[in-house]
């Protein structure tokens, strides 16, 4: 069972409310698909994701980040119950998408490059800290179901 | 590995961080012992606290380290022989942990450089530090 501090617990619900969903969607996983190029294989029917300029004003890759971010959401809302929340998560990523869940570990990395980018010197340590154990639980749960 | 715009774009990231260099080391440092508690195994002699000089100094070696890497990218094994055996010989540092301290200098960057930390900049900066880690635990075995 995930333990959360009341200062985790916090810092979570803070950083959420201030985030604006299609901004900070479509910017991560842009450039999840530009860093880390061998993730394009889950999006083929995407279109053009020739070279970086194209990813960043491909709509489809901007509206499929809009539904990360909700799904992340979700999470946020069900903090004490994130495991149960994203089993069928879960079970659509691993039986139908079939996406290799180390991948899930660079998408969750490169959402918090673009929210420390957003929020500077307020993205302090401690915010840090308690952000990456937020997507550690989502990451564990997504690959929960995997078998 | 790195294309010649990648370069370009490293020595240009490089050189907008000289200022603040060794505060980015130290952020990236603190950032990986808060993040990552595990890491703080190797940092038992030192005082890590924030601000603290022993934080300060080991963030100023590891962004010296860094550029001169950074100054001598065609040439990184023979640039970081000697730090590459005192990691396999004497730190012996889990490699593991590379990736960890690279991924909070990459966040570090992201908060002081915000919407400059372009996704262009973010790869070519994510695989030097991949290619730096990968030459100081070349001698592991």
């Amino acid at each position: 069972m995930v333990q959360w501090s009341d200062e985790e617990r916090t810092i979570i619900q803070d950083i959420f409310s201030k985030m604006d969903y299609e901004d900070v969607g479509p910017r991560a996983l842009a450039r999840c698909l530009i860093v880390y190029p061998w993730c394009q294989r889950y999006f083929a029917r995407f279109g053009n994701l020739y070279n970086a300029e194209s990813i960043q004003n491909n709509p489809l890759v901007a509206a499929h980040g809009v539904v990360v971010l909700h799904g992340l959401d979700r999470a946020m809302k069900n903090m004490e119950n994130i495991k149960s929340t994203y089993a069928d998560l879960s079970v659509l990523h691993s039986e139908k998408l079939h996406v290799d869940p180390d991948n899930f570990r660079l998408l969750a990395d490169c959402i918090t490059i673009v929210v420390a980018a957003r929020m500077g010197a307020t993205f302090t340590p401690r915010v840090q800290a308690a952000w990456q154990k937020f997507l550690a639980v989502v990451v564990s749960a997504l690959t929960k179901q995997y078998h | 590995m790195l294309s010649k715009l990648e370069k370009e774009l490293l020595v240009a990231v490089w050189d907008k961080l000289m200022p603040v260099a060794e505060d980015i080391g130290a952020d990236a440092l603190l950032r990986m012992f808060t993040t990552f508690p595990k890491t703080k195994t190797y940092f038992s002699h030192l005082d890590i606290s924030p601000r603290s000089d022993h934080l300060l100094s080991h963030g100023r070696k590891i962004v010296a380290a860094l550029a001169e890497g950074a100054r001598n990218i065609s040439a990184l094994t023979t640039t970081l022989a000697p730090l590459s055996r005192f990691h396999a010989y004497q730190l012996r540092i889990h490699p593991t942990n590379f990736k960890l301290l690279s991924h909070c200098i990459l966040v570090s960057l992201a908060c002081y450089m915000k919407d400059d930390f372009t996704p262009a900049a973010h790869a070519a900066m994510d695989k030097f530090l991949s290619a730096f880690s990968a030459v100081l635990s070349e001698k592991y075995r």
